[in-house]
C-alpha cells in the first residue's frame, strides 16, 4: 500500500484485495459485544471536512474509534476556515497537533492531492471525497458489498447509472472495479458524461433498458436537482422516465442482481421508493460496510501489515468497553 | 554611455561579425573591428538578435505590487532578452484612461530596463459594456496602439465590431482574449481526457475557436486589424490560417508554455500549471509549433502573469490563472522551435522581435541589424542549457512552470539603444 489513499488508481489489484480481505476480517467485530481493537491506540486521526457529509464523517469516525485512535473532527463550518483561513494553514495546524492521518472531504477536486504532496503535513492522507474527482473508500465499500453478494468480481457486469460527469463515486468505482476485473457499463444522458469517457475502462451507453438485463449489479448515482437548471436534462420527470430505476425496470433484472446507491437518495428521481426498499436493494448494507472498509484503510495506511485480527482475543480483553 | 565592441557573434545565427555600438546606434559591422575606448563584449558562440519585443506582459502595477511592479517586471524582461514589453490593462485601477496608461508609461521610463508600451482596455473597467476612451489613450504620452480586455473576452459582437472599427482612426489593433464566457463558466483546465479523469471543469477548445471564427469574420467585414492573443488549439490555428488565406488582416500570438507543455502536467494538481487559456494536448502543441513555423501564428508572446505565493500555494480551484515567462521565453522557444529544426535564429528574431514590434507599432524596435539602426540587441547563448530555478528569477513572483527543467538557450546580454540592460542573468 502507498502512504496515501487519494485515488482508487493508487490501489493495485493486490492492494485492493488486501483492503477488502482485511475489511472482511474486521467486519467480524461488528458481531462481537466489544466492537473495539487497540490497534491504533495513541494514534490521531483527523476528520477534516470542508463540505457537509454527516454519513461519511460518522463512518470514518466510527472506524477510527473502533481501532482505538484518537479522533479529531474538524469541520469547515463554524471554524477558522469560514473566516478565510487557507487549506495550508489548516494543514499546518493539524500537523502541529500531530495528526497521523488526515481524512479529508473537500469541495475542490485535487485538494487531498495537494494536502498530501505540498509538504504541509507528514501523515497519511485519505481522500473522503474531493469535488467531482474521486471517493475511493466509497468504491471500496461498494466493491466489498458486491463481493459479499456476487463473490469474485472478475468478469462481473456492473452498471453505473446517472450523473457520471459530476460523480466522484463513479470515477472511483470505474477505476477500482476495472482493477478487480469487473466489466463496467456507464449509463447516462450524453450531457452527464465527461469528455474523454470513451478512454475509460468499460463501456458507455445512453440506453438503460438495453443495459439492465445483463447486469450483476446496478448502481444508481445521485442526481442533483439543480443540474436541471443548467440544461443537463429537461425535467425531473423526463430524467426519471429515461434513467430512473423503478419497479418495472427492476423486473427486467436477473434474479441475483443487486441494486446499489451511494446515498443520499432522491427517492422518485433516480430511484423509486419501491426499488430502494426492495429485497434487491443493498443500500443499507453499503452504509454498514463502510465502517469495516474504512477501518481496513486506516489500519493498513497507519502501518498494519499482518492479519488485522491476529491477536484479537487478548487485545479485546485489554480494551475497556 | 559607453561604446561597445561586440566581438565574434553570429548575426541572426548566421555569419560571424563584430558589431560596434556607438551613441545608441549600430556604428559598424565587420570582421576584426576595433574601437578605442569601447568596452569589448566577447560574443564568441553567441547569436546576435534584435532585442525581443513582448506583446503580452502583465506588470501588475498599479494594484498588485505584491506580485509584480513595473520595476521588477522590466528587470525580468531585460534579463530575458526583452527590450520592449506591452503592459496589459488588467491592473487596479484598470488601464482604461489616459491617466493610467501614462502612469504605467512613466513608471517604465523611470525604471529604464526596457521600453514599456501600455496596452489600453477596450471597454471601461474590462466590463464589456461600453468602449473606454481609446482615442485619449492613443493620443496620450503612452501612445497606445494595442487595446485589449485581456483576462476577459470582448464577447459582445457589436461592441467588438465597433472597437475594431474605431481604432482604425489611430492605427490601433484590438488584441482579443478569445474565450466564449458561457462555455467556460468556472472552467479549470483544458476539457479533454485529463479533465474527465481529474474531475476538473473543462475549458473546451470550441470556446476559443468560436470567438476567433467570429472575430476574423468581423475584422474582414469592417476591414480592420485584429490580433488574437495566446492561441492554444489546433482549430484556432486552422481558423487563422483560413482567415489569412482570405486576406483578412489578422495576426496571432502563442505563448512559450503552450509551445512546450501539455495538460498531462495538471495530473499533479500543482497550480503552477494553472493558466488561461489552459495547457492543451500534445496534438495542439504540434499544431502551434507548425503554425508558428509557417507564419500562421505571427509571434511568440509571453503572457507573463506573476502571482503571489498566496494565490498559487493552495488547492487548484482556489489558485489564480497564470505563469511568469519573461526569463524563460527564449529558452522555451529554443527548445520547442530551434532544437526541433522548425525555426532558425533568424526565424526566432522574426517571431519574437520584428513582427511583435510591427503589430505593436513600436517604430524603433524589431529593426534589422545594420549600420545606423538602433543598438537594441540581445546576445543569445544557444547552448546555455540552464536549469530553471524559480528562486533566481528577477520577477517578484516565482510561478514558473519550467522550474527544474533544463532550457537550451538563454539571453547573455541585452542592449537597449546602446545601453547594457542585463548581462549573464543579472540586471546591468
Amino acid at each position: 500500500m502507498r502512504k496515501h489513499l487519494l485515488s482508487a488508481a493508487d490501489l493495485t489489484r493486490d492492494d485492493a484485495l488486501l483492503v477488502l480481505d482485511t475489511a472482511e476480517e474486521l467486519a467480524q467485530l461488528a458481531d462481537r459485544p466489544v466492537k473495539k481493537l487497540p490497534t491504533l491506540r495513541g494514534r490521531t486521526v483527523v476528520n477534516l471536512f470542508f463540505e457537509d457529509s454527516t454519513r461519511t464523517r460518522i463512518s470514518f469516525e466510527a472506524a477510527a474509534k473502533r481501532l482505538s485512535a484518537d479522533v479529531i473532527n474538524f469541520s469547515a463550518k463554524g471554524s477558522s476556515v469560514s473566516k478565510g483561513e487557507s487549506l495550508k494553514d489548516t494543514a499546518l495546524t493539524l500537523e502541529a497537533m500531530g495528526a497521523d492521518a488526515v481524512v479529508i472531504r473537500h469541495f475542490a477536486s485535487g485538494a487531498p492531492h495537494t494536502l498530501a504532496h505540498s509538504g504541509w503535513i507528514q501523515g497519511s492522507v485519505v481522500n473522503a471525497g474531493d469535488g467531482t474527482h474521486e471517493h475511493p473508500t466509497q468504491a471500496l465499500l461498494d466493491a466489498f458489498t458486491m463481493r459479499r453478494h456476487l463473490g469474485d468480481l472478475e468478469g462481473r457486469r456492473i452498471t453505473i447509472v446517472g450523473d457520471v460527469l459530476h460523480s466522484r463515486v463513479a470515477r472511483s468505482n470505474v477505476l477500482l472495479l476495472s482493477t478487480l476485473g469487473a466489466k463496467v457499463t456507464l449509463v447516462a444522458p450524453p450531457t452527464l458524461l465527461p469528455v474523454g469517457v470513451d478512454t475509460w475502462p468499460g463501456e458507455v451507453s445512453y440506453d438503460l433498458d438495453a443495459t439492465l438485463p445483463g447486469s450483476d449489479a446496478v448502481m444508481m448515482l445521485r442526481v442533483q436537482r439543480e443540474r436541471m437548471n443548467a440544461a443537463f436534462f429537461p425535467s425531473q420527470r423526463e430524467y426519471a422516465r429515461r434513467y430512473g430505476l423503478d419497479a418495472e425496470r427492476m423486473a427486467a433484472l436477473g434474479d441475483e442482481t443487486i441494486v446499489m446507491h451511494p446515498g443520499p437518495m432522491n427517492r422518485g428521481l433516480e430511484i423509486t421508493a419501491q426499488v430502494a426498499d426492495s429485497t434487491r436493494s443493498v443500500i443499507v448494507e453499503q452504509v454498514a460496510n463502510g465502517v469495516s472498509v474504512r477501518m481496513a484503510v486506516l489500519y493498513l495506511l497507519l502501518g498494519g501489515s499482518e492479519s488485522a485480527l491476529g491477536s484479537v482475543p487478548s487485545d479485546l480483553e485489554a480494551v475497556p468497553a | 554611455m559607453s561604446d561597445y565592441l561586440i566581438r565574434g557573434g553570429r548575426i541572426l545565427g548566421a555569419d560571424t561579425a563584430d558589431v560596434v555600438l556607438v551613441d545608441g546606434v549600430v556604428a559598424e559591422i565587420g570582421s576584426g573591428l576595433s574601437r578605442a575606448g569601447a568596452e569589448v563584449v566577447d560574443a564568441e558562440g553567441l547569436v546576435v538578435l534584435p532585442g525581443l519585443v513582448d506583446l503580452h506582459t502583465h506588470l501588475r502595477e498599479p494594484g498588485r505590487e505584491d506580485a509584480e511592479t513595473v520595476e521588477t517586471g522590466t528587470r525580468s524582461a531585460a534579463v530575458g532578452g526583452f527590450t520592449a514589453v506591452h503592459a496589459m490593462a488588467n491592473t487596479d485601477p484598470v488601464a482604461d484612461t489616459a491617466g493610467v496608461v501614462e502612469q504605467v508609461y512613466h513608471l517604465g521610463r523611470r525604471a529604464g530596463h526596457c521600453d514599456v508600451r501600455p496596452v489600453g482596455a477596450v471597454t471601461v473597467g474590462l466590463q464589456g459594456n461600453e468602449l473606454a476612451e481609446l482615442g485619449a489613450m492613443a493620443e496620450s504620452a503612452a501612445q497606445v496602439r494595442v487595446f485589449s480586455d485581456d483576462g476577459h473576452c470582448v464577447s459582445d459582437a457589436v461592441l467588438m465590431r465597433r472597437a475594431l472599427e474605431y481604432v482604425k482612426a489611430f492605427d490601433g489593433v484590438v488584441a482579443q482574449h478569445a474565450q466564449e464566457p458561457r462555455l467556460t463558466e468556472d472552467a479549470q483546465m483544458n476539457e479533454g481526457v485529463v479533465s474527465g479523469v481529474l474531475g476538473l471543469r473543462g475549458w473546451p477548445a470550441v470556446a476559443e475557436e468560436a470567438i476567433i471564427a467570429r472575430d476574423v469574420l468581423l475584422a474582414g467585414q469592417v476591414g480592420s486589424r485584429l490580433h488574437v492573443c495566446h492561441v492554444s488549439t489546433v482549430g484556432s490555428v486552422e481558423l487563422i490560417r483560413w482567415a489569412k488565406s482570405k486576406g483578412i488582416d489578422v495576426t496571432a500570438e502563442v505563448t512559450p508554455h503552450h509551445l512546450l507543455l501539455t495538460d498531462e502536467l495538471v495530473r499533479s494538481y500543482d497550480p503552477v500549471f494553472k493558466v488561461n487559456p489552459p495547457l492543451r494536448t500534445a496534438a495542439d502543441v504540434e499544431a502551434l509549433r507548425d503554425g508558428l513555423a509557417d507564419g500562421t501564428i505571427d509571434v511568440v508572446a509571453t503572457d507573463h502573469a506573476p502571482h503571489s505565493v498566496e494565490d498559487k500555494d493552495c488547492e487548484w480551484a482556489a489558485a489564480a490563472f497564470g505563469m511568469v515567462g519573461l526569463e524563460t521565453a527564449l529558452g522555451a522557444v529554443a527548445a520547442a522551435m530551434v532544437e526541433t529544426g522548425r525555426l532558425d535564429w533568424a526565424g526566432v528574431a522574426d517571431r519574437m522581435s520584428v513582427r511583435p514590434a510591427r503589430i505593436g507599432r513600436v517604430a524603433d524596435q524589431g529593426r534589422p541589424i545594420a549600420v545606423g539602426e538602433p543598438a537594441t540587441l540581445v546576445l543569445v547563448d544557444p547552448s546555455a542549457a540552464v536549469v530553471v530555478d524559480a528562486g533566481q528569477l528577477h520577477s517578484r513572483s516565482t510561478n514558473t512552470p519550467f522550474a527544474g527543467m533544463k532550457l537550451p538557450a538563454a539571453a547573455a546580454a541585452t542592449f537597449l539603444r546602446g545601453r547594457l540592460t542585463a548581462r549573464n542573468g543579472q540586471v546591468a
